[in-house]
């Protein structure tokens, strides 16, 4: 059958499997804060109120942890939420009902009860808001046992692992890079097999001086900068981490072992994020082949700044390419 | 504001005392069974049968209150928080439900687990430490218990929202239509969890009965840290009913919420119970209330005693005699021992399965965490 190319945005991409999720399974329920006729502050659930009814796309009250907490009720009681957190700095009233009630209710009931439950979250920054719009609040989540941790940074990858999500017998966190949701790409939107698996990592592009890994909304920008350093004579092997927890560290691993080189961008602080757990683990593995410390290129370690200064936070194409050049000094 | 508003605003019902004129009873501490026109049709089909086994569950479930606590003292358990003195609101409220309607417990709710059905070793196994919770919630409709105080009141909520989903309330049917209840205490009513639940199950019309057991005190705090107005006036607020009644009257807490749960699977929920009644005991086996309450209040908290109200009603009402009573006495024991000896023999699971219920799907890092742990634990055995 021949495949059905079209050119999607990264949104829709999300909008489009949330549909087909909800086509597949009637078990399916969608709840969050103005995701009903409005579709959402971003627009993801657009429409989606309209073909399944309020009874499967709910809008629920303003409060965060009451759109979890009972989530997870509703888990228990045989469905599969899909709760809509608005902005990344809106998570943390629900804070509880994730790192003690969703991660651990399965372990608690030695697995008795599952709870498949998706819990979407727009993050990162570049969109000019005011704070706590801003965040890349996703450590917290990798850290915790019990939660799958995942983002995506392309519409064909956000078509695929939002159905995989749903899927999933576990409770994911999924990463949306909000900045990135007008971003289009053409891919095959009649597939019916997943290129790849949810927790894999995908090498988006072979290089053999530097491995450049990161995840979200600066995989673009890693892209960019792969190909700026091509033009000065450097081959950078990207890596579009796809998942956080579970770490794909086998794809991290191969790739270190053949550049000897690793620089893992976030938006997020420094200090104990997803690049400090990286790069322990890819040191424990890759001592012998490391010609240079993993480096970070990451958010500085204060809270997000006032929109005007976010430039100076996120790490862009230079400070991206500073990074190469501080690994390849050694 | 109407003057009736005013009016009760200012001389509300207290949130202390003896529970007020509003608060529903059926027998008092004396044991005199007093009418209510509401409620009494909820009881009269309780034939002396129902009540003796009533008697029995709240003899028993005190045994096992008290067992808890004796273990915990003797090393066998690492805490107990007791029931003491909340038998009849546990046993009433539980006795109320349908098999096929749902339970959330705070961890206080040993009572409302036994009379479902549960093994009486289920509490045990969570304060022995062999476990989290470790029971199958769907065995009894009987959730685990929830520690975080009040976050079981959201799980309640949106359970009751898929009931309704399911269609499941308001058919007629009474072996479909379904009621949840939900468990917290005078405590969590300042719990967001708590207030959040209340605005999502009324705005959803949810199926769920909320059930506070006021028992006035949160660990230190006496109620009027926690609130106002009396528990049972904050469901007005958030636009559903809400009623106190004598928590230490089986006959009244069995009642109201017989009528509770039949309005919920009538599709008319959410609403609200204070269930009035005294931790007669410590918050939990570490904790001191002498250091924060006086003896005189206990002291009078005896005079309403749960199981002896409704031995004096039997008893004056002939309908059971010393003989009967005597029995109850020699299960309760034999229960014990029971009890007892299934705690001090339950197993500890071996370190490797720590990792097996972490996830629902395959995880690379519990199964690479496991071998680890396997291997260094055999690199012993191969050293000796």
């Amino acid at each position: 059958m021949a495949g059905q190319l079209e050119k999607v945005t990264l949104g829709k991409s999300i909008t489009n499997g949330l549909r087909k999720a909800m086509e597949v399974d009637p078990k399916v329920v969608l709840i969050g804060e103005d995701i009903g006729k409005l579709g959402g502050v971003f627009r993801i659930t657009e429409g989606l109120q309209k073909d399944f009814g309020e009874d499967r796309v709910i809008d629920s009250p303003l409060a965060e942890s009451g759109i979890v907490g009972t989530a997870v009720g509703m888990a228990l009681r045989g469905y599969r939420p899909v709760c809509e957190i608005q902005f990344d700095g809106f998570v943390y009233p629900a804070f509880d009902q994730i790192v003690s009630q969703v991660a651990k209710m399965h372990a608690r009931a030695l697995g008795a009860v599952k709870i498949p439950m998706v819990i979407r979250i727009p993050f990162g920054g570049g969109i000019g808001s005011p704070e706590h719009h801003s965040e890349s609040p996703e450590a917290y989540f990798a850290h915790t046992a019990g939660l799958r941790v995942v983002a995506c940074s392309n519409p064909e990858d956000a078509h695929w692992m939002i159905q995989q999500a749903v899927a999933c017998d576990d409770p994911v966190i999924f990463f949306e890079p909000k900045r990135r949701y007008h971003d289009r790409a053409e891919y095959d939107t009649s597939a019916t097999v997943a290129p790849r698996g949810l927790f894999e990592a995908n090498v988006l592009r072979e290089g053999t001086d530097v491995t450049l890994l990161g995840y979200g909304p600066v995989v673009k920008t890693m892209l960019e900068s792969a190909a700026a350093a091509e033009a000065e004579g450097t081959s950078i092997e990207v890596i579009d981490l796809r998942s956080l927890s579970p770490l794909p560290i086998e794809t991290i691993v191969a790739s270190v072992r053949k550049t000897g080189r690793l620089v893992i961008v976030q938006e997020a602080s420094s200090y104990l994020g997803m690049a400090s757990e990286i790069s322990a683990q890819v040191t424990e593995q890759c001592f012998y082949e490391l010609e240079a410390p993993v480096i970070r290129v990451a958010g500085a370690n204060i809270p997000y700044p006032p929109s005007r200064m976010e430039e100076e936070f996120l790490p862009d194409l230079d400070r991206i390419l500073d990074g190469v050049d501080r690994a390849l000094a050694y | 504001m109407s003057d009736k508003v005013v009016a009760e605003l200012q001389e509300p019902t207290p949130a202390v005392g003896d529970g007020g004129p509003d608060m529903i009873q059926l027998l008092t501490p004396e044991g005199q069974r007093v009418s209510h026109p509401d409620y009494d049709k909820y009881v009269a089909d309780l034939t002396p049968e129902d009540l003796r086994s009533f008697y029995r569950d709240l003899v028993l479930i005190r045994r096992l209150d008290a067992e808890g606590y004796a273990l915990q003292r003797q090393g066998e358990l690492g805490l107990w928080p007791s029931l003491l003195g909340q038998e009849a609101a546990q046993v009433g409220s539980g006795r109320a439900l349908k098999p096929h309607d749902f339970v959330f417990p705070t961890y206080r709710e040993h009572g409302v687990g036994f009379v479902r059905g549960m093994d009486p070793q289920s509490s045990l196994q969570l304060f022995r430490g062999v476990s989290q919770g470790g029971w199958d919630p769907q065995e009894n409709n009987f959730h685990l218990y929830t520690i975080v105080i009040g976050a079981q009141a959201l799980h309640a909520t949106g359970y009751a929202m898929g009931v309704r989903m399911d269609g499941n309330v308001g058919t007629g049917d009474p072996d479909r239509d379904t009621a949840v209840i939900c468990y917290f205490g005078d405590g969590a009513s300042s719990q967001g969890d708590v207030n959040e639940a209340f605005v999502y199950a009324a705005s959803f019309d949810a199926p769920v009965v909320f059930f506070c057991q006021n028992n006035q005190w949160a660990i230190s705090e006496p109620v009027e840290k926690q609130t106002r107005i009396p528990l049972f006036q904050r469901a007005r607020g958030f636009g559903f009913p809400g009623v106190r009644v004598d928590g230490n009257d089986i006959l009244a807490t069995y009642a109201v919420t017989q009528h509770c749960l039949d309005e919920a699977r009538n599709g008319n929920g959410p609403l609200l119970i204070e269930a009035y009644t005294y931790r007669m005991g410590a918050h939990t086996t570490a904790d001191d209330p002498t250091k924060y309450r006086v003896s005189a209040e206990v002291e009078e908290w005896k005079f309403r005693d749960p199981i002896l109200r409704l031995k004096t009603l039997l008893a004056h009402e002939g309908m059971a005699d010393e003989e009967f009573f005597a029995r109850i006495d020699e299960e309760a024991d034999q229960f014990a021992a029971e009890l007892r000896e299934g705690c001090v023999t339950m197993e500890t699971m071996p370190g490797e399965t720590m990792w097996d219920h972490v996830y629902a799907e395959d995880h690379p890092v519990m199964e690479a965490e496991r071998a680890a742990y396997l291997a260094y634990k055999a690199s012993f055995e191969e050293a000796n």
